[in-house]
Order: structure tokens, then sequence, then C-alpha cells
């Protein structure tokens, strides 16, 4: 069956309280999940207190403030601070986003943060993306042609280039697909919405040649066809980006290549 | 342990290429259901009150008891379809998984030939 509570070692407990800075007028507390392979604890949600005037506005920003400051424990991945990398993707007030790219101030009340939901914890807020990547390497997202190599670059007429945007932008956070319930409960065989926006960036590549290739591999009861259009990846894309058209239109191809 | 690449295990047994069918069956019997659901409803309260009779001649009439027909066909493709995906997206206990998608396939079929067994036997008779 599926599983609707969590296993015990699994619990959230209530964790560490840090104290207040001194002197602070603009206090916000921070409460993020705590948890170590190494302790065998269960996890933890810990407290943090920071002064807003000497914090800079963005999560990200708090974070490697908490760390630098006050505990160097605290374990998260990150890297280009402004929205390009992906690094930093966590759940934030109940939604998966950038930190890097998320207000402090849009969160009402404590900011809560925790890892993208459903996946195993490394440590902290730090997810095992393995699979992730691995069903990204299996779409096989690259160019593939059989005609000749030609001498100059591939050439792409205006149009054809701009049917590319909208997915192109995707910095395979994993923000959305670790958003989706179809992805929660089968995200062995599912694709999820992320590599299925990547998988239709190179089915609306005019310069591809393995257009039919590609919906071969894609049909599948699981690994499209999970996608009941519930809309929590375009809901929580931080790049605004829409996935749930992107698999919409795969499944048009579907229909049009038999119809 | 499992020592199988992350690859290897995204990939897993590969592609079914099905898939469409199910997908483009389940629109199609959805978009039918939309007229015929509404005659039946209309239909239903017309006959309100009516008695045995007035029923029998009702699913007698040729038309009626050809979209009766079409009615429980489609209901019933569409309906176990749904429930075969909710039961894939949930039911993770393999034996229970499979053997839940063929009682429901085989329940739609037996109720389904039931139905339209019922539709002409009233209509001949």
């Amino acid at each position: 069956m599926a599983e609707f509570t969590l296993p015990k070692n699994s619990k959230v407990t209530e964790g560490k309280v840090w104290p207040k800075p001194d002197g602070a007028t603009k206090v916000k507390a921070f409460k993020i999940y705590r948890w170590s392979p190494d302790s065998g604890d269960n996890p933890s949600v810990d407290t943090y207190h920071l002064d807003l005037d000497d914090c800079g506005p963005m999560v990200l920003d708090a974070l490697i403030k908490i760390k630098n400051e006050v505990d160097p424990t605290l374990t998260f991945r990150r890297s280009c601070r402004e929205g390009v990398c992906g690094s930093c993707a966590m759940n934030i007030d109940g939604t998966n986003t950038l930190a890097c790219t998320k207000y402090i101030a849009d969160a009402k009340g404590d900011v809560r943060i925790y890892p993208l939901p459903h996946q195993s914890v490394i440590k902290d807020l730090v997810p095992d993306q393995t699979h992730f990547f691995a069903q990204y390497r299996e779409i096989e997202p690259w160019l593939k042609t059989d005609s000749q190599t030609p001498e100059r670059e591939r050439l792409q007429s205006p149009e054809d280039r701009a049917k590319i945007d909208g997915m192109w932008e995707c910095v395979l956070c994993a923000c959305c697909t670790t958003s989706c319930p179809s992805y929660w409960w089968n995200e062995d065989k599912y694709l999820g919405p992320a590599i299925l926006l990547q998988a239709y960036r190179w089915l609306a590549d005019s310069r591809d040649e393995a257009t039919g290739e590609r919906l071969d591999q894609l049909e599948d009861p699981f690994r499209l066809y999970r996608c009941h259009t519930i809309m929590n990846c375009t809901r929580t894309c931080p790049k605004h980006l829409n996935p749930a058209k992107a698999i919409a239109e795969i499944k048009k191809m579907m229909v049009e290549r038999r119809v | 342990m499992n020592m199988r690449s992350p690859l290897s295990r995204a990939r897993g047994l590969g592609s079914a290429k099905s898939g469409t069918d199910h997908w483009w069956m389940q629109r199609l019997t959805a978009l039918a259901l939309i007229p015929l659901v509404i005659w039946f409803v209309v239909s239903m309260i017309i006959v309100t009150g009516a008695d045995h009779a007035a029923a029998v001649e009702f699913i007698s009439s040729p038309i009626n008891s050809v979209l009766l027909i079409l009615l429980i066909v489609a209901t019933f493709i569409h309906g176990q379809l749904g429930l075969t995906v909710v039961i894939e997206d949930y039911i993770h206990t393999r034996w229970l998984e499979v053997g839940l998608i063929i009682a429901v396939k085989g329940a739609a079929i037996f109720l389904g030939v039931a139905s339209v067994y019922a539709v002409i036997a009233i209509a001949l008779n």
C-alpha cells in the first residue's frame, strides 16, 4: 500500500533553540530541518534567530550568515547565489524554491526551511539527487543526428529557435519534480516534470533527428503518463517556466503520430 | 545491496511502448460521456413516476436502446481506465496491485456485458 505516515526514524523532533543576537531590533526566527547520518538521531527542527538589519535580503543570505557566524555544522548546497545554478533548491515556507531568489520578507512569520520533499536526505538540507540526474541522462539530453556533419554550424530559423524558449532556461533545480505527487509515489519509473520538460526541449529542437526514437523511449504508462496535470510543477517553478505545458505537448505529439 | 549503476536503475526494464491508447481512449470516452450523460439524466427525469410499461416502452425504442448501450460501454471503459491509474499510483504491494487491476477490468467487463444484455433483453422482448 501507499505509505501515509513517516517511518519511526524519520519523525521530526523539536531541536535546539539558538539565542537571539544581542541588541537586535528586527529579529526573525528561522526554523531549519537538521539531520546528520553520523548521530543516529531522528531529524529535528532547530530555531535560529537573526537580526534582519544585519543580514542580506534573501533566504540564502540568512543561511550563509548562520553557517558563518552561528552554527558551522549547518549543511546546504549553494553556488551562484543568483538563480542560475539551481543548487540551493529547498522547501521554504511550504514551497519548493531557490533560497537565493526567495526574499526573507516574503515568509509570513517564522521562516521554515526543509529539504526538497520526498527525497533521501544526505545531511540537513542536502537531498540525494543521484536518481534525478540518472533520469536526466536517461533521456539523452544532447543533439542526435544521422545526417553528415555539416562544415559549419547547424542552421535554425528564428521561428524554430523560439520553440525552445521556456525550456532552455530550466536550471534543473528539481523544485518541480519534488513537488509532484505522481513523482512522490512512482519516482522509480516516472520521469517527473523537470526531466520531461528537458525531453520536450530536444523533441522541439528543429536540428534534432531522433524525434521518433525519443518518443518511443517516453511512451510508457509510467515514464510519461503518470502526469495527471496536477500542476504543482508550474506553480512552484522558481524560474516561472511551465513544465505541465511541455508534458502536454509531448502527449500531443504521441497522439499526432498515430491519429 | 543493489550495486546496479544509477543509470541502469533509471532505465529499468525500458519503455513499455504503450500508454497513448490508454490516455487517448480515456479522453475520447470522456467526450462521449458528456452528451450521453446529459441525455440519460434528462430522459430519467422525463420518465420519473411512469409505470413499468412506460419504462419498458422507453428502453424498447431503437434510438434509446442504442444510446443506453453506448452509455454503458463508454462508462465502463472510462471507469476501468481511471481506476487502473489510481491503483497504479497508490498500491505498491505488487501482488495486490496486479490483482486489483485484474479484478477491476474483470468487474467492468462482467457488469458492462450484464448491463448491455439487460437492455437488449428488454428491448427485444
